[in-house]
Protein backbone atom coordinates (compact mmCIF):
# COMPACT_ATOMS: atom_id res chain seq x y z
CA UNK A 1 0.00 0.00 0.00
CA UNK A 2 3.08 2.17 0.47
CA UNK A 3 3.94 4.11 -2.37
CA UNK A 4 7.89 5.20 -2.61
CA UNK A 5 9.47 8.05 -3.39
CA UNK A 6 10.43 9.07 -6.94
CA UNK A 7 7.22 7.32 -8.11
CA UNK A 8 4.35 10.05 -8.72
CA UNK A 9 4.50 13.30 -9.95
CA UNK A 10 5.24 16.79 -8.53
CA UNK A 11 1.65 18.16 -8.40
CA UNK A 12 0.43 15.04 -7.05
CA UNK A 13 3.35 14.95 -4.53
CA UNK A 14 2.59 18.71 -3.17
CA UNK A 15 -1.28 18.16 -3.38
CA UNK A 16 -0.80 15.34 -0.76
CA UNK A 17 1.17 17.03 1.19
CA UNK A 18 -0.88 19.86 1.45
CA UNK A 19 -3.97 17.72 2.10
CA UNK A 20 -2.45 15.79 4.45
CA UNK A 21 -1.18 18.76 6.56
CA UNK A 22 -4.84 20.28 6.40
CA UNK A 23 -5.99 16.61 7.49
CA UNK A 24 -3.70 16.63 10.50
CA UNK A 25 -5.31 19.92 11.26
CA UNK A 26 -8.19 19.21 11.86
CA UNK A 27 -7.64 15.73 13.61
CA UNK A 28 -5.14 17.92 16.15
CA UNK A 29 -8.06 20.47 17.12
CA UNK A 30 -9.94 17.69 18.05
CA UNK A 31 -7.35 16.35 20.21
CA UNK A 32 -7.58 18.35 23.93
CA UNK A 33 -5.39 17.49 26.59
CA UNK A 34 -7.62 14.52 27.90
CA UNK A 35 -7.75 12.61 24.54
CA UNK A 36 -4.11 12.63 23.92
CA UNK A 37 -3.28 9.46 25.47
CA UNK A 38 -6.05 7.76 24.08
CA UNK A 39 -5.34 9.03 20.62
CA UNK A 40 -1.14 8.29 21.40
CA UNK A 41 -1.89 4.31 22.98
CA UNK A 42 -4.23 3.74 19.98
CA UNK A 43 -2.37 5.35 17.57
CA UNK A 44 0.47 2.70 18.90
CA UNK A 45 -1.97 -0.46 19.15
CA UNK A 46 -2.73 0.38 15.68
CA UNK A 47 0.99 0.42 14.76
CA UNK A 48 1.16 -3.30 16.44
CA UNK A 49 -2.12 -4.81 14.83
CA UNK A 50 -0.20 -3.72 11.19
CA UNK A 51 2.50 -6.12 12.00
CA UNK A 52 -0.07 -9.12 12.37
CA UNK A 53 0.18 -11.46 9.34
CA UNK A 54 -3.45 -12.95 9.03
CA UNK A 55 -2.97 -16.58 6.37
CA UNK A 56 -5.04 -16.65 3.67
CA UNK A 57 -4.56 -19.31 1.54
CA UNK A 58 -1.00 -20.38 0.71
CA UNK A 59 -0.35 -16.44 1.53
CA UNK A 60 -0.95 -14.25 4.43
CA UNK A 61 -1.45 -10.48 4.09
CA UNK A 62 -0.72 -7.94 7.05
CA UNK A 63 -3.84 -5.60 8.62
CA UNK A 64 -4.11 -2.01 7.52
CA UNK A 65 -7.37 -1.72 10.22
CA UNK A 66 -7.61 2.15 8.55
CA UNK A 67 -11.82 1.83 9.14
CA UNK A 68 -11.30 0.43 12.32
CA UNK A 69 -8.87 3.72 12.98
CA UNK A 70 -11.45 6.11 11.70
CA UNK A 71 -13.81 4.56 13.73
CA UNK A 72 -12.21 5.09 17.00
CA UNK A 73 -10.40 7.93 16.95
CA UNK A 74 -12.63 10.33 14.43
CA UNK A 75 -10.32 13.35 12.67
CA UNK A 76 -7.91 12.42 15.51
CA UNK A 77 -7.23 9.34 12.91
CA UNK A 78 -5.04 11.81 11.15
CA UNK A 79 -2.39 12.24 13.16
CA UNK A 80 -2.67 9.11 14.28
CA UNK A 81 -2.00 7.16 11.51
CA UNK A 82 0.74 9.78 9.82
CA UNK A 83 3.09 9.23 13.12
CA UNK A 84 2.93 5.69 12.43
CA UNK A 85 3.82 5.93 8.98
CA UNK A 86 6.79 8.41 9.48
CA UNK A 87 8.10 5.78 12.07
CA UNK A 88 7.48 2.95 9.41
CA UNK A 89 9.66 5.11 7.00
CA UNK A 90 12.06 6.12 9.37
CA UNK A 91 12.64 3.22 11.73
CA UNK A 92 12.05 0.59 9.22
CA UNK A 93 12.40 1.96 5.76
CA UNK A 94 8.89 1.53 4.17
CA UNK A 95 7.11 3.81 2.09
CA UNK A 96 9.61 7.22 1.48
CA UNK A 97 9.74 10.84 2.79
CA UNK A 98 8.43 13.27 0.04
CA UNK A 99 5.28 10.84 -0.07
CA UNK A 100 4.60 10.91 3.32
CA UNK A 101 1.98 13.46 2.94
CA UNK A 102 -0.14 11.48 0.11
CA UNK A 103 0.31 8.34 1.74
CA UNK A 104 -1.07 9.57 5.06
CA UNK A 105 -4.47 10.95 2.83
CA UNK A 106 -4.85 7.92 1.27
CA UNK A 107 -4.91 5.67 4.37
CA UNK A 108 -6.14 8.74 6.75
CA UNK A 109 -8.91 9.92 4.64
CA UNK A 110 -10.95 7.05 3.74
CA UNK A 111 -10.69 6.36 7.92
CA UNK A 112 -12.32 9.19 8.33
CA UNK A 113 -14.82 8.48 5.83
CA UNK A 114 -15.82 5.27 7.42
CA UNK A 115 -16.13 7.41 10.32
CA UNK A 116 -18.27 9.56 9.01
CA UNK A 117 -20.57 7.01 7.30
CA UNK A 118 -20.61 4.02 9.64
CA UNK A 119 -19.71 5.92 13.10
CA UNK A 120 -23.04 6.54 14.11
CA UNK A 121 -24.29 2.74 12.44
CA UNK A 122 -21.99 0.57 14.55
CA UNK A 123 -23.05 2.18 18.05
CA UNK A 124 -27.27 1.68 16.89
CA UNK A 125 -29.03 -1.51 17.57
CA UNK A 126 -27.58 -4.79 18.90
CA UNK A 127 -23.69 -5.51 18.80
CA UNK A 128 -24.02 -8.16 16.01
CA UNK A 129 -26.11 -5.22 13.98
CA UNK A 130 -22.86 -3.14 14.55
CA UNK A 131 -20.71 -5.69 13.57
CA UNK A 132 -22.01 -6.19 11.04
CA UNK A 133 -21.74 -2.20 9.67
CA UNK A 134 -18.30 -1.85 11.24
CA UNK A 135 -17.68 -4.90 8.88
CA UNK A 136 -18.47 -3.42 6.09
CA UNK A 137 -16.79 0.00 7.05
CA UNK A 138 -13.68 -2.15 7.39
CA UNK A 139 -13.83 -3.43 3.57
CA UNK A 140 -15.34 0.26 2.44
CA UNK A 141 -11.89 1.90 3.98
CA UNK A 142 -9.12 -0.68 1.90
CA UNK A 143 -11.38 -0.25 -1.14
CA UNK A 144 -11.47 3.84 -0.48
CA UNK A 145 -7.67 3.56 0.45
CA UNK A 146 -6.84 1.14 -2.56
CA UNK A 147 -9.05 3.53 -5.00
CA UNK A 148 -6.86 6.59 -4.11
CA UNK A 149 -3.59 5.16 -3.86
CA UNK A 150 -4.77 3.23 -7.75
CA UNK A 151 -6.32 7.49 -8.68
CA UNK A 152 -2.66 8.57 -7.30
CA UNK A 153 -0.56 6.64 -9.37
CA UNK A 154 -3.03 7.14 -12.67
CA UNK A 155 -2.63 10.73 -11.99
CA UNK A 156 0.98 10.67 -12.34
CA UNK A 157 1.30 8.75 -15.80
CA UNK A 158 -0.99 6.43 -17.91
CA UNK A 159 2.03 3.74 -17.82
CA UNK A 160 1.10 3.36 -14.10
CA UNK A 161 -2.83 2.33 -15.01
CA UNK A 162 -2.50 -1.42 -15.10
CA UNK A 163 -0.47 -1.12 -12.25
CA UNK A 164 -3.21 0.31 -10.33
CA UNK A 165 -5.80 -1.85 -11.46
CA UNK A 166 -3.74 -4.79 -10.34
CA UNK A 167 -3.76 -3.28 -7.16
CA UNK A 168 -7.16 -2.88 -7.02
CA UNK A 169 -7.54 -6.34 -7.76
CA UNK A 170 -5.11 -7.81 -5.18
CA UNK A 171 -6.50 -5.98 -2.45
CA UNK A 172 -10.02 -7.95 -3.35
CA UNK A 173 -9.22 -10.87 -0.35
CA UNK A 174 -7.56 -8.19 2.14
CA UNK A 175 -11.12 -6.19 1.67
CA UNK A 176 -12.87 -9.60 3.11
CA UNK A 177 -10.17 -10.38 5.81
CA UNK A 178 -10.58 -6.42 6.71
CA UNK A 179 -13.96 -6.61 6.85
CA UNK A 180 -14.34 -10.04 8.77
CA UNK A 181 -11.84 -8.70 10.80
CA UNK A 182 -13.26 -5.28 12.07
CA UNK A 183 -16.64 -6.98 12.62
CA UNK A 184 -15.78 -9.21 15.00
CA UNK A 185 -13.08 -6.71 16.56
CA UNK A 186 -16.50 -4.38 16.88
CA UNK A 187 -18.38 -7.21 18.39
CA UNK A 188 -16.13 -7.50 21.38
CA UNK A 189 -15.80 -4.16 21.78
CA UNK A 190 -19.54 -3.45 21.65
CA UNK A 191 -20.30 -6.87 23.96
CA UNK A 192 -17.20 -5.62 26.75
CA UNK A 193 -17.54 -2.32 26.42
CA UNK A 194 -20.33 -0.81 24.70
CA UNK A 195 -19.64 2.82 25.56
CA UNK A 196 -16.55 2.88 23.76
CA UNK A 197 -18.68 4.21 20.34
CA UNK A 198 -21.28 6.32 21.99
CA UNK A 199 -18.46 8.32 23.41
CA UNK A 200 -16.16 7.85 19.74
CA UNK A 201 -19.04 9.16 17.93
CA UNK A 202 -20.03 12.32 19.54
CA UNK A 203 -15.94 13.13 19.80
CA UNK B 1 12.25 -0.27 17.32
CA UNK B 2 13.42 -2.10 14.57
CA UNK B 3 12.89 -5.24 16.91
CA UNK B 4 9.15 -5.31 15.38
CA UNK B 5 10.49 -6.73 12.04
CA UNK B 6 13.50 -8.86 14.19
CA UNK B 7 12.99 -10.07 17.25
CA UNK B 8 16.50 -10.72 18.31
CA UNK B 9 17.28 -7.31 17.75
CA UNK B 10 18.06 -5.06 20.37
CA UNK B 11 15.27 -2.09 20.57
CA UNK B 12 16.30 1.23 19.03
CA UNK B 13 15.20 2.78 22.11
CA UNK B 14 17.52 1.00 24.11
CA UNK B 15 20.52 1.81 22.61
CA UNK B 16 21.18 4.66 24.82
CA UNK B 17 24.63 6.98 24.65
CA UNK B 18 26.58 3.35 24.70
CA UNK B 19 25.77 3.23 20.81
CA UNK B 20 27.98 4.67 18.14
CA UNK B 21 27.10 5.65 15.04
CA UNK B 22 30.15 7.02 13.73
CA UNK B 23 30.43 10.35 12.70
CA UNK B 24 26.44 10.80 12.46
CA UNK B 25 26.06 10.22 15.96
CA UNK B 26 27.50 13.50 17.55
CA UNK B 27 25.39 15.80 15.03
CA UNK B 28 22.62 18.19 16.18
CA UNK B 29 19.30 15.90 15.76
CA UNK B 30 17.50 19.10 14.36
CA UNK B 31 20.07 19.81 11.24
CA UNK B 32 20.04 15.55 10.91
CA UNK B 33 16.11 15.93 9.98
CA UNK B 34 16.81 19.23 7.83
CA UNK B 35 19.72 17.57 5.83
CA UNK B 36 17.58 14.40 4.87
CA UNK B 37 14.97 16.54 4.10
CA UNK B 38 16.80 18.66 2.02
CA UNK B 39 18.44 15.41 0.84
CA UNK B 40 15.36 13.67 -0.07
CA UNK B 41 13.58 16.43 -1.82
CA UNK B 42 16.90 17.29 -4.51
CA UNK B 43 16.89 13.45 -5.08
CA UNK B 44 13.48 13.29 -6.35
CA UNK B 45 13.98 16.21 -8.43
CA UNK B 46 16.60 14.66 -10.21
CA UNK B 47 15.59 12.69 -13.55
CA UNK B 48 18.80 11.42 -15.24
CA UNK B 49 20.31 8.12 -14.55
CA UNK B 50 23.64 9.33 -13.63
CA UNK B 51 22.32 11.81 -11.15
CA UNK B 52 20.38 9.51 -9.20
CA UNK B 53 23.19 6.76 -9.29
CA UNK B 54 25.25 9.63 -7.39
CA UNK B 55 22.39 10.23 -5.31
CA UNK B 56 22.63 6.62 -4.20
CA UNK B 57 26.49 6.72 -4.05
CA UNK B 58 25.58 9.94 -1.72
CA UNK B 59 23.34 7.51 0.29
CA UNK B 60 25.68 5.00 0.54
CA UNK B 61 28.47 7.12 1.35
CA UNK B 62 26.41 8.46 4.71
CA UNK B 63 25.61 5.13 5.60
CA UNK B 64 28.93 3.72 5.27
CA UNK B 65 30.02 6.83 7.62
CA UNK B 66 27.77 6.00 9.85
CA UNK B 67 28.99 2.63 10.59
CA UNK B 68 25.12 1.17 10.88
CA UNK B 69 25.31 -2.86 9.97
CA UNK B 70 25.65 -2.69 6.57
CA UNK B 71 24.43 -5.97 5.82
CA UNK B 72 21.42 -5.44 7.94
CA UNK B 73 20.51 -1.67 6.49
CA UNK B 74 20.75 -2.89 2.95
CA UNK B 75 18.67 -6.10 3.81
CA UNK B 76 15.58 -4.05 4.89
CA UNK B 77 16.24 -1.73 1.95
CA UNK B 78 15.66 -4.87 0.03
CA UNK B 79 12.30 -5.29 1.46
CA UNK B 80 10.82 -2.16 0.85
CA UNK B 81 12.13 -2.96 -2.83
CA UNK B 82 10.18 -5.79 -2.73
CA UNK B 83 7.55 -4.39 -2.20
CA UNK B 84 7.46 -1.90 -5.53
CA UNK B 85 9.17 -4.57 -7.53
CA UNK B 86 5.93 -5.41 -8.80
CA UNK B 87 5.17 -2.02 -10.47
CA UNK B 88 8.80 -2.10 -11.67
CA UNK B 89 8.33 -5.03 -13.45
CA UNK B 90 5.15 -3.92 -15.51
CA UNK B 91 6.67 -0.63 -16.36
CA UNK B 92 8.81 -1.54 -19.15
CA UNK B 93 5.41 -3.40 -20.79
CA UNK B 94 3.42 -0.29 -19.94
CA UNK B 95 5.34 2.25 -21.10
CA UNK B 96 4.62 3.14 -24.81
CA UNK B 97 7.86 3.24 -26.38
CA UNK B 98 10.98 1.86 -28.48
CA UNK B 99 10.74 -1.91 -28.07
CA UNK B 100 13.40 -3.76 -26.38
CA UNK B 101 11.81 -7.32 -26.64
CA UNK B 102 8.75 -9.38 -26.83
CA UNK B 103 7.44 -11.18 -24.00
CA UNK B 104 4.16 -13.87 -24.68
CA UNK B 105 3.15 -10.95 -27.23
CA UNK B 106 3.68 -8.17 -25.09
CA UNK B 107 6.32 -5.43 -26.18
CA UNK B 108 8.50 -4.14 -23.43
CA UNK B 109 10.17 -0.37 -23.93
CA UNK B 110 13.42 0.73 -22.92
CA UNK B 111 11.52 4.05 -21.95
CA UNK B 112 9.61 2.10 -19.71
CA UNK B 113 12.64 0.07 -18.18
CA UNK B 114 14.41 3.16 -17.79
CA UNK B 115 11.37 5.03 -15.64
CA UNK B 116 11.72 1.68 -13.70
CA UNK B 117 15.04 2.30 -12.82
CA UNK B 118 14.68 5.70 -12.16
CA UNK B 119 11.56 5.36 -9.80
CA UNK B 120 14.01 2.35 -7.88
CA UNK B 121 17.19 4.13 -7.58
CA UNK B 122 15.31 7.76 -6.16
CA UNK B 123 13.44 5.43 -3.12
CA UNK B 124 16.21 3.71 -2.45
CA UNK B 125 18.68 6.86 -2.36
CA UNK B 126 15.61 8.26 -0.09
CA UNK B 127 14.87 5.67 2.17
CA UNK B 128 18.61 4.98 2.88
CA UNK B 129 19.83 8.29 3.68
CA UNK B 130 16.03 8.69 5.99
CA UNK B 131 17.20 5.50 7.81
CA UNK B 132 20.89 6.58 8.32
CA UNK B 133 20.83 9.74 9.18
CA UNK B 134 16.94 10.32 10.99
CA UNK B 135 16.12 6.61 12.18
CA UNK B 136 19.54 6.44 13.77
CA UNK B 137 18.67 8.71 16.72
CA UNK B 138 16.72 7.37 19.41
CA UNK B 139 12.98 7.58 19.15
CA UNK B 140 12.49 10.02 22.05
CA UNK B 141 15.20 12.41 20.35
CA UNK B 142 13.21 12.36 16.96
CA UNK B 143 10.13 13.98 19.10
CA UNK B 144 12.29 16.33 20.80
CA UNK B 145 13.95 17.47 17.36
CA UNK B 146 11.03 17.80 15.70
CA UNK B 147 9.33 19.97 18.70
CA UNK B 148 12.66 22.48 18.25
CA UNK B 149 11.79 22.49 14.46
CA UNK B 150 8.48 23.85 15.18
CA UNK B 151 6.23 20.77 14.97
CA UNK B 152 2.67 21.21 16.72
CA UNK B 153 3.06 19.90 20.53
CA UNK B 154 0.14 17.99 19.78
CA UNK B 155 1.37 15.66 17.27
CA UNK B 156 4.88 15.67 19.00
CA UNK B 157 2.94 14.47 22.10
CA UNK B 158 0.94 11.65 20.27
CA UNK B 159 4.26 10.87 18.57
CA UNK B 160 5.81 10.57 21.89
CA UNK B 161 3.26 8.40 22.90
CA UNK B 162 3.02 6.37 19.98
CA UNK B 163 7.03 5.25 20.69
CA UNK B 164 6.16 4.70 24.53
CA UNK B 165 3.70 2.21 24.01
CA UNK B 166 4.46 0.03 20.25
CA UNK B 167 7.06 -1.85 22.82
CA UNK B 168 4.36 -2.22 25.89
CA UNK B 169 1.47 -3.12 23.58
CA UNK B 170 3.56 -5.31 21.61
CA UNK B 171 4.14 -7.82 24.19
CA UNK B 172 0.62 -7.64 25.11
CA UNK B 173 0.09 -8.73 21.87
CA UNK B 174 2.71 -11.23 22.62
CA UNK B 175 1.08 -12.95 25.43
CA UNK B 176 -2.42 -12.90 24.11
CA UNK B 177 -0.79 -14.81 21.35
CA UNK B 178 0.92 -17.06 23.74
CA UNK B 179 -2.19 -18.16 25.36
CA UNK B 180 -4.23 -19.03 21.93
CA UNK B 181 -1.24 -21.08 21.23
CA UNK B 182 -1.64 -23.11 24.57
CA UNK B 183 -4.81 -23.64 23.66
CA UNK B 184 -4.37 -25.13 20.77
CA UNK B 185 -4.70 -22.59 18.33
CA UNK B 186 -3.25 -22.93 15.14
CA UNK B 187 -3.97 -20.03 12.24
CA UNK B 188 -5.18 -21.21 8.79
CA UNK B 189 -7.71 -19.87 6.23
CA UNK B 190 -11.02 -20.48 7.77
CA UNK B 191 -13.53 -18.99 9.68
CA UNK B 192 -12.42 -19.45 13.31
CA UNK B 193 -9.40 -18.31 12.48
CA UNK B 194 -10.38 -14.85 10.85
CA UNK B 195 -12.62 -14.45 14.34
CA UNK B 196 -9.92 -15.25 16.80
CA UNK B 197 -8.05 -12.82 14.94
CA UNK B 198 -10.60 -10.35 14.93
CA UNK B 199 -11.20 -10.84 18.89
CA UNK B 200 -7.26 -10.71 19.13
CA UNK B 201 -8.15 -6.90 17.66
CA UNK B 202 -10.90 -6.31 19.59
CA UNK B 203 -9.29 -6.95 23.12
CA UNK B 204 -6.59 -5.13 22.07
CA UNK B 205 -7.99 -1.91 21.75
CA UNK B 206 -10.34 -2.42 24.52
CA UNK B 207 -7.21 -2.68 27.13
CA UNK B 208 -5.19 -0.28 25.12
CA UNK B 209 -8.24 2.47 25.91
CA UNK B 210 -8.53 1.27 29.82
CA UNK B 211 -5.21 1.38 29.82
CA UNK B 212 -5.12 5.43 28.53
CA UNK B 213 -7.73 6.33 30.95
CA UNK B 214 -4.96 4.98 33.66
CA UNK B 215 -2.07 7.51 31.91
CA UNK B 216 -4.39 9.85 31.42
CA UNK B 217 -5.59 9.54 35.77
CA UNK B 218 -1.62 9.22 36.29
CA UNK B 219 -0.45 12.19 34.49
CA UNK B 220 -3.13 14.47 36.02
CA UNK B 221 -2.28 13.07 39.11
CA UNK B 222 1.17 14.47 38.48
CA UNK B 223 -0.03 18.22 37.39
CA UNK B 224 0.35 17.66 33.40
CA UNK B 225 -0.55 20.36 31.69
CA UNK B 226 -0.08 19.54 27.74
CA UNK B 227 3.63 21.13 27.99
CA UNK B 228 6.40 19.36 26.61
CA UNK B 229 9.57 19.48 29.11
CA UNK B 230 12.88 18.77 27.35
CA UNK B 231 15.35 16.98 29.08
CA UNK B 232 18.32 17.27 26.62
CA UNK B 233 19.24 20.83 25.02
CA UNK B 234 20.47 21.13 21.42
CA UNK B 235 23.43 22.95 20.41
CA UNK B 236 24.93 23.24 17.05
CA UNK B 237 28.50 23.22 16.82
CA UNK B 238 31.04 23.86 13.68
CA UNK B 239 31.04 19.70 12.89
CA UNK B 240 27.11 20.27 11.98
CA UNK B 241 27.75 23.89 9.72
CA UNK B 242 30.23 21.67 7.94
CA UNK B 243 28.33 18.23 7.81
CA UNK B 244 25.47 20.79 6.63
CA UNK B 245 27.29 22.72 4.35
CA UNK B 246 28.93 19.76 2.71
CA UNK B 247 26.09 18.16 2.01
CA UNK B 248 24.48 21.06 0.44
CA UNK B 249 27.68 21.43 -1.68
CA UNK B 250 26.57 17.73 -2.35
CA UNK B 251 23.31 18.33 -3.39
CA UNK B 252 24.54 21.43 -5.40
CA UNK B 253 26.20 19.13 -7.37
CA UNK B 254 23.99 16.40 -8.07
CA UNK B 255 21.45 18.69 -9.41
CA UNK B 256 24.46 20.34 -11.87
CA UNK B 257 24.99 16.55 -12.88
CA UNK B 258 21.31 16.22 -13.61
CA UNK B 259 21.27 19.37 -15.52
CA UNK B 260 24.32 19.24 -17.60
Amino acid sequence: MHIVDGALSNPVVIGGAIAAAGGIAMGLKSLDLDRIPTAGVLSASFFVASLIHVPIGPSSVHLILNGLAGLLLGWAAFPALFVGLLLQAVFFGFGGLTVLGINTVNIALPAVLTWIIFGRLIAKGTPVQGAVWGGIGGAFSIAATTAFVAVSLALSGDEFLPAAKLVLFAHVPVMAVEAVLTGFAILLARQVKPELFYKGASA
Amino acid sequence: MAHALEPQAKTLAETGPGASFGVIQGLDPRMRIVVASVFSIVTVSLSTIPGLIAALAVSIGVLLMSRLPIRRTLKRMAMMDSFIIFMLVLLPFTTPGDAMFNLFGFPASWQGLWKATEIALTANAVILSLMVLVGTMEPVTLGHALHKLRCPEALVHLLMFTIRYIEVLREEYMRLRAAMKVRGFRPGTNWHTYRSFGYLVGMMLVRAIERSERILAAMKCRGFSGRLLLLQEFNLTLRDYVFAATLCIVCIGLLCLDFA
